[in-house]
């Protein structure tokens, strides 16, 4: 079960933090439209950020025509082959979370949960609102079900 | 120089043109971006004493000098500058949300636009292409609606917008531009200017790069400030937000209500930030790149006259649709906030004007048919309600106090300048300064008119660091230290809700300043570029007629004294505010008449603009 960057859109503000940060991890200056991670505020009051869920079988791996994606079984994460990708976007149209973008270069660009990086995603550190975590499916269903036990528990007592 | 784009862009209306020009790193640290690009744009292009309403006044977008970055608080914070409808000198306002980062990555720190459209345009700015497009289908619509009609005929949600609704079009004096729904670039009246154009909005998306000179040591030293910015320096502006002010102003009797009548509100507890944290606040959102975040969103209840209407909620509309009305209902407060919005009004200066309808009400000098059958007592929710909508349309007595307060007395007469609480034409905000003298000060010599946002004296009097009850000489150095002070974080520009998360705050500012933009620069530096701007400030608005006499107070505040409470027997007399007027123009180096002498300009690098105060003697 592969891990990915989740939201909780409860505590996300909307504040685009992870924006600037994914940008200034990934392209050494800021810009949030070549952030890997995007954020969504919808009025009144509704804000989330969302990325790559590191899906099982991917749709954006079936889309490209080209077979430029595949994804690594260890991590999960979207693989791009860079001299056979070029940019025609399928891909981003395949995605149901928009967590895929085209950049300069004509190339998909998607999280890749900061591999490399020591701390672990740089979103997750900054974001000031501890709105993500790098978490699985497992984790969030075993966090659900403890809150609705708990609220079951009070409900009874 | 990194992070400024360096491009300044000039729209022609008349034309329906554009001229793109630059500026360089030496321009950049003389005047570092937000407040300094504002003014000097400002007296550089104002063509002196023509009317506010004329094409060729100026409107100017500024970003700051760290927009667009990760530095907490200012990514998204933008300026707007023209000569002021409301108080025909310089007019000047801030906003934030998204807008102003998406500025500077369409690819400019300057917007100049002069000229007036054959009809109503939008401005389409998508990165280097410039468009005039039609928006006779947008005029007439409020502020909300526009900015979603127009992201919808772009196709692309994520165009930022910042415009006016029927209040701007109608010239309201006090019209505001609003973006991001809930953000304003609230005072002086710049939205009339923009509405005075035929300018519904500028729409704008940026793709580009925001650049910084040291990257990696700009985030290591984020770090430690997105820990103080999201520490104890902001707590309560991330818990109950400026809205905790309505308790402890009441409590020091400095909560202005019924129209400054009395600055304690038999109300305040239902209408504090307490009680809209606990039944109204659905949500507390933030800016681009806010570590704080502070958009507490309220809705107002089921069952309400005014069910489901959506406001952001701070002390100063709250105040000023709240006590100050003597109006104890949330839902009311709520519906008020989200009318100046969605009109596109000053969210102060509307409270303000409702506040000096009712007393003429009450005191006879306007009647019930003027009022459309109103009842305008204090207290009365509804009336209120009604009274903004009629201003926002102009609507009978509405057309005369769409003027703002200072004109309305003139037209209304009977005395009522004496209850017209303004200062050079700009209503008072949330602050009964006569029982607070330090800023008394500040309001009085505020370059933009009543205001506690040039200086942030009040800090001095509610801290207890002097007493708020007298006056002294030491008054003045203080208010010009935080107006040299206020004027740097507005060019930075910060949001004055971190500037205690600050060290120095000069230096930190200084060193920060480095990081991003690689321009080396000191904290005396920035001092001196705070001075060199207020002194900019004072030629201008002497240039449009300032003079002494227009650094006064509301009548109000000089001959009635506070009722009740440990404030009451206070007020500022002429006395007073001269001694106090004395000594901060003697800190700046101006005469006693407010004048900046020559030598000063010239230390301050600003004798092109000596002329001015050769014309002033």
């Amino acid at each position: 079960m592969h891990n990915f960057v989740s939201v909780d859109i409860a505590k996300c503000s909307g504040c685009r933090v992870c924006e600037f940060m994914c940008s200034m991890e990934k392209n050494g200056a800021f810009n949030p439209t070549k952030s890997r991670i995007r954020v969504v505020r919808i009025y009144p009051n509704t804000n989330a950020a969302l990325n790559c869920r590191m899906c099982e079988d991917p749709a954006c791996v079936g889309a490209c025509p080209r077979d430029a994606l595949k994804q690594s079984e260890e991590t999960g994460a979207i693989l791009v082959d860079e001299n056979l990708c070029n940019g025609c976007g399928w891909c981003v149209q395949s995605c149901e979370f928009g967590a895929i973008i085209i950049d300069s270069t004509a190339t998909a660009r998607m999280c890749d949960k900061c591999s490399d990086r020591e701390n672990g995603p740089a979103c997750v550190e900054w974001c000031p609102e501890e709105a993500l975590t790098l978490t699985t499916t497992d984790l969030i269903s075993q966090k659900t079900r403890i809150e609705a036990v708990k609220e079951m528990a009070n409900t009874e007592s | 120089m990194k992070a400024y784009t360096g491009k300044i862009l000039y729209i022609d209306l008349n034309e329906r043109s554009t001229r793109l020009a630059s500026f360089d790193e030496d321009f950049a640290k003389e005047w570092i971006g937000g407040t300094g690009f504002g003014l000097k744009m400002l007296i550089d292009h104002l063509k002196p004493g023509i009317d506010a309403f004329d094409p060729e006044n100026p409107l100017i977008y500024v970003s700051g000098a760290v927009s667009g970055t990760m530095i907490p608080c200012t990514a998204s914070k933008f300026g707007v500058f023209a000569k002021s409808p409301a108080t025909g000198f310089l007019g000047e306002g801030y906003s934030t949300g998204q807008f102003g980062a998406e500025l500077r990555m369409a690819g400019y720190d300057i917007l100049i636009i002069t000229g007036k459209a054959d009809k109503p345009v939008y401005i389409w700015i998508d990165d280097d292409s410039v468009q005039f497009r039609d928006a006779s289908r947008l005029w007439g619509l409020t502020t909300w609606d526009t900015e979603l009609a127009v992201r919808d005929e772009l196709g692309d949600q994520n165009v930022r917008v910042s415009g006016i609704g029927p209040a701007g079009e109608n010239l309201n004096r006090f019209a505001a531009i609003i973006n991001d729904h809930y953000r304003a670039v609230g005072r002086t009246g710049l939205g009339a200017v923009m509405g005075s154009k035929n300018l519904k909005c500028i729409a704008l998306r940026g793709t580009n790069d925001i650049e910084v000179a040291y990257p990696k040591e700009l985030v290591e030293h984020c770090k430690d400030l997105y820990e103080r910015a999201k520490g104890p320096a902001t707590q309560k502006y991330r818990t109950l937000g400026t809205a905790a002010n309505v308790l402890t102003m009441n409590a020091q009797a400095s909560l202005p209500t019924n129209n400054y009548q009395s600055a304690q509100f038999d109300g305040a507890e239902k209408v504090s930030g307490e009680l809209f944290k606990e039944e109204y606040i659905v949500k507390t959102q933030g800016c681009s790149a806010c570590p704080c975040r502070c958009e507490h969103i309220a809705i107002a209840k089921e069952g309400s006259e005014f069910e489901g209407a959506v406001a952001r909620i701070e002390y100063e509309p709250l105040m000023a649709m709240g006590p100050h009305c003597g109006v104890d209902d949330p839902n009311a407060i709520i519906k008020g906030i989200e009318l100046a919005n969605e009109f596109g009004m000053d969210a102060i200066s509307i409270g303000i004007v409702v506040g000096f309808a009712m007393e003429c009400y009450e005191k006879g000098i306007i009647t019930k048919e003027q009022c459309g059958g109103l009842e305008l007592n204090f207290g009365n929710g509804h009336a209120m309600i009604e009274l903004i909508k009629m201003i926002g349309n102009r609507e009978l007595i509405g057309d005369v106090l769409a003027e703002g307060s200072r004109m309305a007395a003139e037209i209304i007469g009977h005395d009522s300048y004496k209850w017209a609480n303004q200062i050079k034409g700009l209503e008072m905000t949330g602050y009964d300064v006569r029982g607070l003298k330090t800023a008394a000060l500040g309001y009085a010599v505020s370059r933009r008119g009543a205001d506690h946002q040039r200086h942030g004296s009040y800090g001095h009097d509610t801290s207890g660091a002097v007493d708020r009850f007298s006056v002294g000489p030491e008054r003045g150095p203080l208010v010009r230290a935080d107006e040299d002070l206020y004027c740097i974080l507005d060019s930075f520009i910060i949001c004055k809700f971190t500037r205690n998360a600050w060290n120095g705050p000069y230096e930190e500012l200084a060193e920060v300043y480095t990081l991003v933009t690689g321009i080396p620069m000191t904290a005396e530096g920035l001092r001196l570029a705070g001075e060199r701007m207020n002194n900019l400030a004072r030629l201008i608005n002497m240039r449009e007629g300032l003079t002494r006499k227009d650094d006064t107070l509301p009548y109000r505040t000089m001959h009635d004294p506070i009722p009740t409470g440990p404030a009451a027997g206070s007020f500022v007399s002429q006395e007073e505010l001269d001694i106090m007027l004395d000594a901060y123009y003697a800190d700046r180096s101006w005469s006693n008449e407010g004048v900046p002498s020559v030598e000063k300009l010239a230390e301050l690098g600003l004798s092109a603009y000596a002329d001015i105060v050769a014309l002033a003697r």
